[in-house]
């Protein structure tokens, strides 16, 4: 009755990235998503699928992400088809702009980094302002240049996430929109409960964002995170302007621009702080001065859910085989191969791919 | 911005703001008044002064009665700068607004919201159609500009559209038909509050004999109908109502739709006010004390803004307001205040006696709250559907933020203001849970869209 | 039809409709002088290209939305007409090919 394969603890990017593989896999599966104001970091996020400048100190955190970015165009085709819901994406390459001749010797050199550590599968370009004013002819003269990497894109994040819940429920999956209070593994077996009920299943996945901090633990394993607020600033719908998103401004399919971003110590505080909108305000018109009469129609603060290190959590417990904890803050760029890869390995033999070895939290204990 | 450069810091310019500005600087606090329209009165004496020259007897009198509020306005002291939209008050009142494309920040040591009311929203078929407006704009036509249109169509219940359809035929417009969607069910539920309807008789009678100079004018009223719709491609071409279950169809160019109006909760909302449900209402109203001080300390909100209860008790809500804020600065002794608080809660006690029967006799019909048609438009900015929120209930969204996520809705430049209210309803009778449960959208600064140039410049200390 | 029934209109001023000369009240917002025009339909919407023009006119419900002057998203129910001043409808799409 209340008996499953696998138990997903999360409706977030992740949790619903998994869900969704597992349910494809033909497995049972249920998935928690708590009620409408729980922090919810997927919610906050800015859209990008990116890949440059990720993992210049983790090369193979750089080579998951490539893998996702690879598998993202017959990701976003498969959940259309099921779905009916078009997730705006387009992968045509996105830029980091170089505010200066410092900034871009330094980018130039860490995209050096990224192309050898890669065996020369990552490809970019740097473009100098003559060159980017070709592709963005509104960009400032005082912008000294931007690294090209024709890996990135975007997406509409929000309906990714609906459509990998319409997903999952097509393909049979089961939403609890009920927090968990206790999880207890025996004999193999893992009893999830919440107030009402209990779920019982061989497999359980913690996805549940800050929560997973409290869940881990019952089921031997850590997930050291601590939150760290980014704002965005939305404008009204504008004419199409930017053909490309950027690490700092892109414009949504519907014709707003989003801008960001900032990167705050304030706990768990999603309000907003008027000097970092300020400056993000600034920054935007100091890159694309057309914009100086845009409105900006709603700001925001979401919590990026980061480890120390700030690479992603994958892993598997030893006192209790089948319970596994993610923790990433890049869902929307890593929810291809969560979908695909790491899902299929959970429903096949239970094993974690052995590139996401390093990720275990146990990294952390040394 | 540490130190704050006026004692009360008063926004709108309605007849809760006036009054309280006017008895503010009687006791010599230093006050600015920032409003977003160009003259002072709010919508209620919206242009008052410029139509002392204009002979515009179909204003009626109690629009008149408010001259003398504005010019007593007009005659004080206090700061007053027109023109000038806020967009943020922040919980340590700082309040961010700007005037001719200049944002500015200044802080002061109490802040009174009187921002007012606004419409309610309308959600039936085809009220996003060009030709289709509130009748709030009708009377804001008439009011700034002697604007008015012949042969429209006027739908809904409440005050105000019957007000604006008595304005017009005493100007001598031809209205083509009045839809009148009270709930027969009201007059009955009313009745329980006699003796409000007491208090009220002088504007019953009143109702009734605009009811008769209605259909004595030619216009069309129609009543007892159980549904309506308003067709057109781009623009309206008709109306068309139910009654005794046959669809009725009104050629026309133009519709007003009206069913009552709420607070405009977002200046409150986005300083951090906690708010409740009103069932009688049926509107979120600000949760207040019985001097208008919200949960924010040193944030009062007075008039419409808090609840409605109409102008003339808005007047004496500013008042009360602001010698409790005059209490809080050390300006007047508690005693002082609650002296001179007398007789304005004494005015007020009479205008809130005759509330329950008004709100029960106009509370709009569930279903023209709730639409019925699932391609009604419920979110106008986004044009997001009711099929579209209700395939994300179905999905799993528990509330207006999730569902603003999977949908838009609320997203768009008015913030919720004309669809907020009909997502925490709508979500209420899907999730079968109280309005209180379902909640409303988180609603965060900017309260109106602000340039990024605006923005950029804010001279922040 | 939107008609005046104010005795004193006041001063006169011109703006351009679509390159088309009208004379206008110099205390008119922008919506009101369209409405009086005969004009209510004032832009598409992004994502089903329908038509809107006014509805609150208070500054609330944002479907006044017209190009003032080079300038898309004026809110033209808050704007007052200027001499010289230059309005045209305005239909910003979504970039979107996929629909």
């Amino acid at each position: 009755m209340n008996n499953f394969d696998s138990i997903v603890v999360g409706g977030g990017l992740i949790g619903a990235a998994v869900s969704y593989g597992l349910a494809k896999s033909g497995q049972k599966v249920v998935m928690f998503d708590e009620g409408d104001n729980a922090i919810r970091a997927a919610r906050g996020n800015f859209g990008l699928i990116w890949v440059q400048g990720k993992g210049v100190n983790s090369p193979a955190y750089a080579a998951w992400t490539r893998q996702s970015a690879k598998q993202w165009p017959d990701f976003s085709k498969e959940l259309t088809e099921l779905t009916g819901i078009d997730l705006a994406f387009e992968q045509s390459g996105g830029f980091d702009f170089c505010l200066n001749e410092v900034e871009f010797t330094k980018r130039r050199a860490l995209m050096e980094i990224m192309h050898s550590d890669s065996q020369g599968e990552f490809s970019f370009e740097m473009l100098d302002n003559k060159e980017l004013k070709q592709l963005l002819p509104s960009i400032d003269p005082t912008v000294t240049g931007a690294s090209f990497s024709k890996w990135d894109g975007h997406v509409n994040p929000l309906y990714l996430l609906k459509a990998l819940h319409k997903a999952f429920k097509q393909l049979g999956g089961k939403l609890v929109t009920k927090p968990v209070t206790d999880i207890n593994y025996k004999n193999i077996t893992f009893k999830v409960s919440t107030e009402m009920d209990e779920f019982i299943s061989e497999r359980v996945v913690l996805a549940a964002g800050f929560s997973n901090k409290t869940l881990a633990p019952k089921v031997g394993l850590n997930v050291p995170v601590h939150p760290q607020r980014g704002e965005i600033l939305v404008t009204e719908k504008v004419k199409p302007f930017l053909t490309h998103p950027t690490g700092l401004v892109r414009q949504t399919h519907e014709g707003g621009l989003m801008l960001g971003d900032s990167h705050e110590d304030v706990g768990f505080d999603e309000g907003i702080n008027l000097n970092e909108i300020q400056q993000i305000a600034k920054r935007t018109i100091a890159i694309f001065p057309c914009l100086k009469s845009v409105k900006m129609i709603r700001a925001w603060g979401s919590l990026r859910i980061l480890t120390k290190d700030g690479l992603p959590i994958y892993d598997h417990s030893d006192s209790c085989p089948g319970a596994y904890a993610f923790s990433s803050h890049s869902g929307v760029t890593l929810a291809a191969a969560h979908a695909l890869d790491l899902a299929s390995c959970i429903a096949k033999d239970g094993l974690l791919p052995s590139s996401l070895a390093c990720f275990s939290a146990r990294r952390f204990d040394v | 911005m540490s130190s704050a450069e006026y004692d009360i810091i008063i926004i709108g310019a309605g007849p809760a703001g006036i009054s309280a500005a006017i008895l503010a600087d009687q006791h010599k606090a230093n006050v600015l008044v920032l409003d977003e329209n160009c003259a002072p009165g709010g919508q209620i004496y919206r242009a008052i002064e410029k139509n002392q020259q204009n002979d515009n007897k179909w204003l009626g009198q109690s629009y008149q009665d408010g001259l003398s509020l504005v010019e007593d306005f007009r005659g004080s002291r206090v700061n007053y700068l027109h023109s000038a939209t806020v967009w943020h008050l922040s919980s340590t009142k700082i309040v961010h607004y700007s005037v001719n494309g200049k944002a500015h920040s200044v802080k002061g040591r109490q802040i009174l919201v009187a921002t007012g009311a606004q419409e309610r929203p309308f959600p039936i078929l085809g009220w996003t159609l060009n030709g289709v407006m509130s009748a709030g704009a009708a009377q804001i036509l008439l009011k700034d500009s002697g604007l008015i249109c012949d042969n429209a169509v006027f739908i809904g219940t409440g005050p105000l559209l019957y007000l604006i359809a008595h304005q017009y035929i005493s100007a001598g417009i031809a209205i083509k038909a009045i839809i009148d969607t009270t709930p027969r069910g009201n007059y009955l539920r009313a009745m329980r509050h006699s003796f409000g309807a007491l208090k009220n008789a002088k504007n019953i009678l009143q109702g009734w004999r605009w009811k008769r100079e209605i259909i004595k004018s030619g216009a069309l009223y129609i009543s007892n109908i159980s549904g309506v719709r308003i067709n057109g491609s781009d623009s309206v071409t008709s109306v068309e109502y139910c009654q005794k279950g046959k669809w009725k169809n009104l050629n026309c160019k133009h519709v007003f739709l009206h069913q009552g109006v709420a607070p405009e909760l977002n200046v409150s909302l986005s300083a951090g006010c906690e708010k409740s449900w009103n069932t009688r209402q049926a509107c979120w109203t600000i949760d207040v004390d019985q001097y208008g001080q919200s949960s924010v300390e040193g944030i009062s909100i007075a008039g419409d803004a808090s609840s409605i209860t109409g102008g003339v008790a808005a007047a004496q809500k500013g008042s009360i307001a602001v010698l409790n804020m005059l209490c809080n600065m050390g300006l007047i002794s508690s005693n002082d205040r609650e002296v001179l608080s007398k007789p304005f809660i004494k005015k007020l006690s009479k205008e809130l006696i005759a509330r329950p029967f008004i709100d029960a006799l106009f509370k709009p019909h569930l279903r023209y709250r709730v639409p019925q048609d699932s391609k009604t438009v419920v979110c106008r900015c986004e044009e997001v559907t009711l099929a579209q929120i209700k395939e994300s209930i179905g999905l799993g969204c528990k509330g207006p933020s999730q569902l603003k996520s999977f949908t838009r809705c609320g997203m768009g430049p008015c913030q919720g203001r004309l669809c907020g209210l009909s997502v925490t309803e709508i979500l209420a009778k899907e999730l079968g849970i109280r309005e209180e449960q379902v909640g409303y959208y988180n609603i965060r600064p900017p309260i109106k869209p602000v340039t990024l140039a605006e923005l950029a410049s804010l001279d922040e200390s | 039809m939107f008609r005046s029934i104010n005795s004193n209109q006041g001063e006169l001023i011109t703006i351009y409709f679509e390159n088309k000369a009208l004379n206008v009240p110099k205390d008119y917002n922008v919506a009101t002088a369209l409405l009086w025009a005969g004009v209510s339909d004032f832009r598409k919407t992004t994502l089903n290209n329908e038509s809107r023009g006014p509805y609150c006119v208070m500054g609330l419900c944002f479907d006044c939305l017209i190009n003032i002057n080079g300038l898309d998203n004026q809110q033209s129910c808050t704007i007052q007409v200027s001499d010289g001043m230059k309005i045209k409808r305005q239909a910003i799409n979504s970039s979107g090919k996929n629909e």
